[in-house]
């Protein structure tokens, strides 16, 4: 979630309009018998072997936490409060 | 003796046959730095003693016999959203501030392995969302032409990087436009290669679909040199394209005799897409010209649906994104904004960190790929992907390579372009090979409005850059001679 201040909604407000409303030419377009893209190099699935490899950077993983307690990422409450 | 003048590849051969170090090129490169970089601010950080220790080991190495290829122990900046383990990547955000990555990224690991040395991060818009670089966190880059414009972006440190001489090669990433666009701002050579074939491995997302690292450099065979070094299968990238790399440094010199080369009728200013500069046009239409002086077919092509890759980048690019920075949520790295509960802590600390611009294409993206709008909005948009991959197949039947200017006008005024949507039409010319998946390259051609650099893009089929550097390095060669940005300063 983002919390947007009164003060912004207006100005984001109108901006996002005017995007949406200059994307309003590809939305007006008859092209539901055109296949979508949804990638552009043809690729099937792509598999790997499932090997387990060392990974030696857990001390620096943890080191970049915010907050951290016993090897894990500690955060505030997450069941019972209101968001 | 001054090792700056010399191409990367010039100062990799001289390093390689003993007549300078890669500690004296470093050395003179970090000077040059020291000397400009508080006028330009391209980098986010210069980490010159790390810089020096590994030119140092790159001597080592070469001195004890080891061969490591035509770049080693040249200097080079990166884009300061690939990840280098132990050193800080921001992304030109303040939710990444001060973050280390545990890891080098695929392109990085490359690099180091062909000895060619990190000198720095580069500043850009922030998660590479911008044409610009006025919206990273840490405050514009300026374009080293003229310092009251800007360099474009969203690689726009690594475009000032090569023009203001702080070294001689630099990575971008390009998800729109992204390296050539401040190519052409910057006048040097930008490189958006065939998605897939450099790994998006540690490169951090932006548009996954769409995201691709390339090179910049003053001299075109230097971008074949160094496109060479990282391009290749990465079994990290699932999108990684699983086949060997056809080497591109040996296409520089091979010429265009015979080849056919299309202009693209939309882009060239008199057609639907307005806003074109009248000497972005001339320079295009010059840089026509000299590929027929030197052998190639030239004849105008239609690819009719570039006319809608603006709206539909601006629906897919933002949805991507908006699902790419759910990651960004104070819990494993970066800002964290304290909260009562998790999902307080989770909001605060997303509306503290991001910038506007990350903001209004996280609310876009949301509502593109949201129920009721999903079909009507992010589904048309990826049919147009269609429309344009379909019209760049039948112009590649006629054609080899197309040409368009690579950015509808020159560097613009700092603070001059206040409003998203106008900013946004700086991409329009670029943003088709993204969607297409397709290979497009900026090359400088003369200058425009107020004497300042113009590139004009080179656009292929899937794979076809060796075609692509072969023309590029014809229309080096013919293109108008220009100040540097080093005379100018």
């Amino acid at each position: 979630m983002l919390a947007i201040p009164e003060d912004e909604l207006a100005t984001y407000t109108e901006q996002l309009a005017a995007i949406l409303e200059h994307a309003n030419d590809v939305e007006a377009l008859d092209i539901d018998d055109v296949e979508p893209t949804h990638h552009p190099y043809p690729l099937a699935n792509v598999f790997r072997d499932d090997v387990v490899e060392a990974f030696d950077g857990r001390a620096e993983v943890l080191a970049n936490a915010p907050a951290e307690e016993g090897g894990m990422f500690r955060v505030p409450p997450a069941l019972g409060e209101e968001p | 003796m001054t090792v700056r003048g010399d191409t990367a590849l010039e100062l990799g051969a001289a390093i390689a046959s003993g007549g300078t170090t890669s500690v004296a090129a470093v050395t003179e490169y970090l000077a040059a730095i020291d000397a400009r970089e508080a006028d330009i601010h391209a980098f986010n950080l210069v980490h010159a003693e790390r810089a020096l220790e590994s030119a140092a080991m790159v001597d080592r190495r070469l001195a004890a016999g080891e061969k490591l290829g035509p770049l080693a122990g040249v200097p080079i900046a990166l884009k300061d959203n690939m990840c280098t383990r132990g050193i800080p990547t921001t992304c030109s955000s303040k939710i990444l501030k001060g973050w280390e990555p545990p890891y080098d990224a695929t392109v990085v690991e490359r690099l180091t392995a062909a000895g060619v040395v990190s000198v720095g991060k580069t500043n850009l818009d922030e998660f590479a969302m911008g044409s610009s670089t006025e919206n990273s966190a840490f405050g514009p880059t300026r374009n080293p032409h003229d310092l009251s414009r800007v360099p474009g972006g969203s690689s726009g440190g690594s475009a000032a990087v090569v023009a203001a001489g702080f070294a001689p090669l630099a990575l971008g990433s390009d998800t729109g436009g992204s390296i050539r666009q401040p190519a052409a701002l910057c006048g040097v050579v930008g490189l958006k290669p065939t998605y897939g074939s450099v790994s998006r491995y540690g490169l951090i997302a932006f548009a996954s679909s769409l995201d691709q690292i390339g090179p910049f450099s003053n001299d075109v065979a230097d971008s074949a040199a160094l496109f060479d070094l990282i391009a290749g299968h990465d079994p990290r990238d699932s999108t990684s394209i699983p086949k060997p790399h056809v080497p591109c440094l040996p296409a520089i010199g091979r010429g265009v005799e015979g080849m056919r080369v299309g202009l693209i009728k939309e882009l060239m200013g008199d057609g639907e897409i307005e806003g074109f500069q009248p000497e972005v046009i001339a320079q295009t239409k010059a840089a026509a010209a000299a590929l027929e002086a030197a052998g190639a077919i030239i004849e105008e092509v239609s690819v009719p649906s570039v006319v809608y890759g603006l709206s539909a980048y601006y629906l897919i690019a933002p949805a991507e994104a908006s699902s790419n920075l759910a990651r960004y949520d104070g819990v494993r790295y970066g800002q964290r904004v304290e909260g009562p509960s998790t999902a307080a802590m989770h909001t605060a600390s997303r509306t503290a960190g991001f910038g506007p611009e990350v903001k209004r294409r996280i609310m876009l993206g949301t509502y593109a790929l949201s129920a009721g709008y999903y079909d009507a909005v992010y589904g048309k948009a990826m049919r147009v992907r269609t429309l344009i991959i379909d019209d760049f197949a039948r112009a590649y039947e006629k054609v080899d390579l197309l040409l368009s200017p690579t950015s509808p006008c020159v560097a613009f005024p700092i603070g001059d372009v206040a409003d998203p949507l106008t900013m946004y039409l700086n991409d329009v010319c670029t943003i088709p090979s993204n969607l297409a998946g397709h290979p497009a390259i900026s090359v400088p051609f003369g200058t425009g409005e107020a004497d300042l650099p113009v590139g004009v893009q080179l656009l292929g089929p899937l794979l076809s850059e060796p075609t692509m550097f072969a023309a590029a390095a014809v229309l080096e060669a013919a293109a108008p001679s220009t100040k540097s940005a080093e005379v100018r300063a």
